[in-house]
C-alpha cells in the first residue's frame, strides 16, 4: 500500500480547472520530483495534498501508517515571517506542537528531538539567533528542521533550493538526499531538472492541463518529453 | 519635588486609587500579552474594530439601564471578535471592508442610541467618557475591581496555557494546520481573549485609545528584542510600567488617565526605536 495515492485528481480555484487526471502513487522511501512549467499547478497540487485546499474532483489518500496530518512541508517563506521576532529554536520547536497535545509546555524528549534535528541540518550553532536575520539558505534549513520535527515520514518541499547560490543548493540537495536515504519519503517541486533526474527515484511531469509523465526517473529519461525537457533545462544529462 | 511625592502618597491613602492602580496594571499586562500576536498576525485593525463594537454595546447597555453592563458588552464583543477573525482570514479585501463596516455601524448606532434614550443631561460628557476613558481615576466600584481581577487573571492563565500554540499559529498557521493542530480552535480562543481584553481595557482608557494600549508595548519591544519570548515578556514590562507611570502622572498633573497612559507609551516607543536604531548601527 502506498503512503500517498492520488486517483484522477483535478485541481483548480473557484471551480476553474487548472490540471486534471493526476494519478500517481508515492511509496515509502521514494524521492519524487514534480516538474513542469510555471503555472502548471505544482504548488496547487502540494497545497491540496496538505489539505489546505480541496481537490475539484478525485481522491487523495494516505496509507502505510501515514496519517493525513503526518506530512511535513517546506514552502517559500511568507511575507509575514520576514519581520517576525523568533529564534531558530522557537521556530524548530513549533514543529513539535502536534505531539504536545493539550500539554502547555514541551517535554524533555521533545526538546531533545528539536536539538537532534538542528544537529542533522547543521544549525545548532545558530539556535539562539533571530530567524529573520538569517540568510535564505539558513532559513530554509530552519524550516526543514521544523518539518522534520513534525514528521519523519513524508516531507513535501516547494523549490527548496530557490534563491540559494550554487554551493548552498548542492548542500541542500545533499542534505535532502541523506534524509531520503535515512528513510524519509521526499516529494519535491523543482525547476532544477538536472538535480531532479540526478537525485529523484520518480518524476511527475505536469503539463498544460494534464499529466505528461509519471514513472521512474530511468523511464523518464527514455521518453521524448524527458529527453526534450532535460535537454532544454541544461546541457548535461 | 516633595510636593509631587506628597500628592502621590496622599492619593495612595485612598482605597479607590489603590484599586485603580491594581486594575490598571492588570489591564496593561493583559493587553500587551495579546498585542504581540495581534501585531504579528496583522490583526491590529481587528482590535480597533472591536473597540468600536464595545462602544456601541456599552451605549445600548446604558440605554437599557443595565446595572451590570459587562454582562451585555462582553458577550456582544466576543461574538463580533469571532466573526471578525473569520472574515479577516478568508479574503483579505472583503475582510477589511467588513471590519470597517462593523466598526462604523457600531459607532453610529451607539451614538444614536445614546442620543435617543439619553438618561442624563450630560450626554457629551458621557460619550467622551466611553470614548476616551474617565477623566479621573476614581470611578471603580468594588464589583468592577473584582470583575477586572478575575478576567485579567483568566487572560493570563489562558495565554500561558496556550503560549506555544499561539506562537505556532502566529508564525505559520498553515503549517500548524497541515501537521495536525487545531489552529481554528486556537484562533477562536484568541478571538475570545481579545474581546475580554478590549472590554476590560475600555474602562481604563476608553474605546478609542484601546488600540494604543494593545499595540504600542508590542511594537516598542519588537524594536529591540528578537525572540518571541523576550518580545512578549518585555512588552508586558513596558506596558505595566507605562500604565503605572501614566496613572501617577495623571493624578499629579490632573490629566485624563487614558490619554496620559497612551502619551507615556508613545514616549517609550520613541525611546525604544532610538535604542533599536543605535543597536543596528553599532
Ligand atoms: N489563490 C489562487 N487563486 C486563484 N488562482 C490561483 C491561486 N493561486 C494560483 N492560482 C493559479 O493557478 C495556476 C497554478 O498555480 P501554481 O502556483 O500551482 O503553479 P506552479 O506550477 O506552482 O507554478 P510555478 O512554477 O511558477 O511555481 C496559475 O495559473 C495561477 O494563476
Ligand atoms: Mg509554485
Amino acid at each position: 500500500m502506498p503512503q500517498l495515492s492520488c486517483r484522477d485528481v483535478s485541481l483548480g480555484y473557484d471551480g476553474k480547472t487548472i490540471v486534471s487526471g493526476l494519478t500517481f502513487d508515492v511509496n515509502k522511501g521514494d524521492y519524487l520530483c514534480i516538474v513542469g512549467d510555471n503555472g502548471s499547478g505544482k504548488s496547487t497540487l502540494m497545497k491540496t495534498i496538505l489539505r489546505l485546499q480541496t481537490p475539484l474532483s478525485g481522491k487523495i489518500e494516505t496509507g502505510d501508517g501515514v496519517a493525513p496530518n503526518e506530512i511535513g512541508y517546506l514552502l517559500q517563506q511568507t511575507a509575514a515571517q520576514k519581520d517576525f521576532p523568533a529564534t531558530v529554536l522557537e521556530v524548530v520547536l513549533s514543529g513539535l506542537l502536534n505531539r504536545a497535545g493539550m500539554r502547555p509546555f514541551y517535554s524533555k524528549t521533545e526538546k531533545q528531538t528539536a536539538n537532534e534535528n538542528m544537529e542533522t541540518l547543521g544549525i545548532s550553532h545558530i539556535a539562539k539567533k533571530c530567524y529573520r536575520e538569517l540568510s535564505g539558505g539558513q532559513q530554509q534549513r530552519v524550516l526543514l528542521a521544523r518539518a522534520l520535527c513534525a514528521t519523519r515520514k513524508i516531507i513535501l518541499m516547494d523549490e527548496p533550493a530557490a534563491g540559494l547560490d550554487p554551493g548552498a543548493s548542492i548542500e541542500m540537495y545533499t542534505l535532502i538526499k541523506n534524509l531520503n536515504d535515512s528513510g524519509v519519503t521526499v516529494i519535491m517541486i523543482s525547476h532544477d531538472i538536472i538535480a531532479s533526474v540526478k537525485y529523484a527515484s520518480h518524476i511527475l511531469h505536469i503539463g498544460r492541463e494534464k499529466t505528461l509523465f509519471f514513472g521512474t526517473t530511468e523511464d523518464y529519461l527514455k521518453t521524448d518529453i524527458g529527453k526534450l525537457y532535460t535537454h532544454t533545462g541544461g546541457d548535461t544529462v | 519635588m516633595t510636593e509631587i511625592f506628597d500628592t502621590i502618597v496622599l492619593a495612595f491613602d485612598f482605597t479607590m486609587v489603590r484599586y485603580a492602580m491594581i486594575v490598571g496594571v492588570l489591564i496593561a499586562m493583559c493587553s500587551s500579552l495579546l498585542g504581540v500576536t495581534l501585531v504579528l498576525k496583522r490583526f491590529s485593525f481587528i482590535g480597533d474594530g472591536l473597540s468600536h463594537v464595545a462602544f456601541g454595546a456599552m451605549a445600548i447597555a446604558a440605554a437599557m439601564n443595565l446595572t451590570n453592563n459587562i454582562l451585555f458588552v462582553l458577550p456582544v464583543t466576543m461574538v463580533c471578535a469571532v466573526l471578525l477573525l473569520r472574515t479577516g482570514q478568508n479574503s483579505k479585501i472583503k475582510g477589511d471592508a467588513a471590519i470597517a463596516m462593523i466598526s462604523v455601524s457600531a459607532l453610529a448606532t451607539g451614538y444614536l442610541v445614546m442620543n435617543v434614550f439619553a438618561t442624563t443631561t450630560n450626554l457629551a460628557g458621557d460619550v467622551c467618557t466611553i470614548l476616551f476613558g474617565s477623566t479621573t481615576i476614581l470611578t471603580l466600584t468594588n464589583i468592577d475591581v473584582w470583575v477586572s481581577v478575575i478576567l485579567s487573571l483568566s487572560v493570563v492563565t489562558v495565554f500561558t496555557m496556550f503560549y506555544h500554540k499561539i506562537f505556532a499559529v502566529t508564525f505559520d498557521e498553515d503549517f500548524a494546520t497541515a501537521t495536525g493542530n487545531k489552529a481554528k480552535l486556537y484562533n477562536l480562543i484568541l478571538a475570545i481573549v481579545i474581546a475580554v481584553v478590549i472590554v476590560l481595557a475600555m474602562r481604563l482608557v476608553g474605546a478609542l485609545l484601546i488600540t494604543a494600549l494593545v499595540i504600542f508595548p508590542a511594537i516598542s519591544a519588537m524594536r529591540v528584542f528578537k525572540s518571541f519570548r523576550s518580545v512578549t515578556i518585555w512588552s508586558v514590562i513596558i506596558s505595566v510600567k507605562c500604565a503605572a507611570i501614566g496613572m501617577l502622572a495623571s493624578i499629579v498633573l490632573e490629566t485624563p488617565v487614558g490619554a496620559t497612559i497612551v502619551a507615556v507609551n508613545i514616549i517609550v516607543f520613541g525611546l525604544f526605536s532610538f535604542i533599536g536604531l543605535l543597536r543596528r548601527m553599532i
